[in-house]
């Protein structure tokens, strides 16, 4: 029964994902100002992040503690060219040397680096925002998983990357903007992205490439590669010794998840209108394994919900208890762990499932009694109190895994 | 070394862990169509012999041919792709897989990122698994997730996630221990018919069911080869007796 449950989903019906096409596409645009759903879509960005994170930590049982680096680098990738942008000669006049980014020109810098002058390409950036972080995940990944790291070790190094990465983006403020990140971002191809009619664009267009990912990712583990990823999670080894050479799949899901990550970061600069260090290093990182961790580290769809409860929370507890709201986080986050190992897709597939199951059977039984010659709809019963043990079983399975 | 009509050909096998030589010296052939069986007493090298086969663990010294191949020097998997799989002592199936996913996984096509991603269980795939499955005995058992199988139908399990590759030469980890005596029954019937076109190597210690199914045995014992012969050669061999099967 475990595997029904676990077939259920994988393979499980679409739609739980048009039901999130529908809160995010519908329900949110009509119900919010364009305040709050800007806020919402920098939310989603965050979202990328965290289905990655269900490709890599919960499908295939790698832990990285290191994503803040390639939301950072995407997220940097697109801030350069934007800034570049904003920085043309006219605008830039009052500078000693017009034509720079500000930060560039405050370092008392007088030329644009040369690693810079290729972000003047919209393409060429766009290019940038997923090909820079998949070669550097490509790099990581190979040198560690052919040489058979993995669990805590390979968390460990991906935090030691994204120290790494914050302090030298810090430190090379001439290059980086440092501290302060690369603020002021203005237009994209002349079109200003700071009006509300832009930030609506935007949003939509987030919300569209997060529902695409997520169908991509789903496509990805219903393929062979999504069983082996659970296959491999569960005995490398047999794997390893039908054939296959399991590093290379780690190796890709690094890289899946890495660009991943890498275009919220970059759709996070478009909406947000900056990017900085803070949310590159080891905080950062963390947190975003924490949102897929409420959101429930096998769901794809849950953890776009974990995402968005856990940053509505953060913006309802920092602006109500100022003082209090990181107690109150974190609590949250202690609170969820405990009582939900699974998440809240956890939640939904042990408790609200079998419930609705319970209804829909009494409803069944109902119509029967009523009308005997009616077609008895599917019942969608078996098994849920046998899948809810089976999700706990694996759950045992994946923290004694990556713990 | 010079090249031989041997399916297998390990000469000169040594492997040392820390100056105690879990192997010593060993050498040893298996003929095509041959099921061979491995026995002795604990701490013999019996599974360290088929580990350094199967490339889990590097040899110190020596050489592992297979078809004339040199294989000690390859990556697990594509010592796997030129054709010896291995069962290991403990039943290793994916447990929260089905039966059919358990095989499906192991048919060998798609085993790149790039072909895993473009995998189709097509009517081939399919005919193999049916087939594969009529063998180990699960046919009816395909949806069944692997967990939930006895202790027996796990180790055809993996016998049979074995087969969905066709190896030419297919090593077996004690493969009937903890079974009933049915099961081995059944085991031992399996295993006569599954080497019928390829050569086996097989680590026991149920003499009656070696007796069943071994064209030879080897006996091992301290990393070397003690004798090597028919069952009833073996069984008579003083030193056999001395050191395994007792007075």
């Amino acid at each position: 029964m475990k595997a029904n449950a676990l077939i259920r989903t994988v393979y499980g019906n679409y739609w739980s994902l048009a039901i999130l096409a529908l809160i995010l596409l519908v329900l949110f645009p009509l119900s919010m100002d364009i305040f709050r759903l800007n806020l919402v879509g920098k939310y989603l960005t965050y979202g990328f992040v965290a289905i990655g994170l269900v490709m890599l930590w919960g499908y295939a049982g790698v832990l990285s503690l290191g994503q803040g680096v390639f939301f950072g680098l995407g997220g940097y990738a697109m801030a350069m060219f934007l800034k570049l942008e904003a920085s043309d000669p006219v605008s830039t006049a009052i500078q000693s040397t017009p034509g720079i980014p500000d930060f560039m020109d405050w370092n008392q810098l007088s030329a644009l680096p040369w690693w810079w002058e290729p972000f003047h390409s919209l393409p060429f950036a766009l290019f940038a925002v997923v090909a820079m972080p998949s070669l550097l995940a490509l790099i990581i990944s190979f040198a560690m998983f052919k040489r058979r790291v993995g669990g805590v070790y390979f968390a460990i190094i991906t935090q030691a990357v994204a120290l790494i990465l914050s302090v030298l983006i810090i430190g090379q403020q001439g290059f980086t903007g440092g501290v302060n990140g690369i603020t002021d971002l203005k237009t994209l191809l002349g079109w200003d992205i700071r009006s509300d009619g832009a930030r609506y664009i935007l949003y939509f267009a987030n919300a569209a490439l997060l529902l695409g990912a997520i169908l991509l990712c789903r496509l990805i583990q219903q393929s062979k590669l999504g069983t082996l990823l659970l296959a491999m999670r569960d005995k490398e080894d047999r794997v390893r010794f039908s054939g296959y050479d399991v590093a290379m799949f780690k190796v890709f899901t690094f890289c899946l998840a890495a660009a991943l990550s890498a275009i919220g970061g970059a759709m996070f600069a478009l909406q947000v209108g900056f990017m900085s260090p803070s949310f590159v290093g080891i905080v950062p990182s963390i947190e975003m394994v924490i949102l897929a961790a409420i959101g429930g580290r096998m769901s794809l769809v849950g953890a776009i919900y974990g995402t968005l409860l856990v940053n509505f929370g953060k913006t309802y507890f920092s602006e109500s208890f100022p003082d209090l709201w990181l107690f109150l986080m974190a609590a949250l986050f202690i609170g969820v762990v405990m009582a939900f190992p699974n998440g809240l897709a956890g939640l939904y597939e042990s408790h609200v499932k079998p419930w609705l199951a319970a209804r829909r059977g009494k409803a069944t039984k109902a119509a029967v009694r009523v009308a005997p010659a009616a077609p008895t709809p599917r019942s969608a019963t078996p098994a849920s109190p046998a899948a809810t043990a089976g999700e706990l079983g694996l759950a045992g399975k994946v923290s004694s895994q990556t713990a | 070394m010079s090249n031989t009509d041997f399916v297998l050909a390990v000469e000169g096998l040594t492997v040392s862990f820390d100056g105690f030589k879990a192997i010593d010296d060993l050498t040893l052939y298996v003929d095509r169509g041959e099921l061979r069986v491995v026995i002795g007493p604990n701490g013999a090298g019996k599974t360290t012999l088929l580990d350094l086969i199967c490339g889990k663990t590097r040899a110190s010294s020596g050489s592992i041919k297979f078809k004339n191949e040199e294989m000690s020097e390859l990556p697990e998997h594509l010592i796997v792709r030129a054709g010896i799989g291995r069962k290991f002592q403990t039943p290793s199936i994916y447990e929260n897989l089905s039966v059919f996913k358990n095989l499906e996984v192991s048919f060998p096509r798609g085993r790149g990122v790039i072909g895993a991603l473009g995998f189709k269980c097509d009517q081939v795939v399919r005919d193999k698994i049916d087939e594969v499955a009529q063998m180990i005995g699960l046919s009816d058992r395909l949806d069944v997730e692997s967990g939930l199988l006895s202790h027996g139908q796990k180790q055809w399990l993996e016998i049979g996630m074995l087969l969905m590759q066709d190896p030419e030469l297919l090593m077996l980890d004690e493969p009937i221990a903890g079974m009933s005596a049915r099961e081995r029954e059944l085991t031992a019937e399996l295993l006569l018919r599954i080497c019928q076109n390829r050569s086996m190597i097989v680590i026991e210690h149920d003499m009656e069911f070696v007796s069943r199914i071994a064209h030879k045995v080897t006996v091992m014992h301290q990393g070397k080869i003690l004798a090597e012969g028919s069952m009833a050669q073996v069984q008579a061999d003083p030193k056999v007796i001395d050191v395994y099967l007792g007075h």
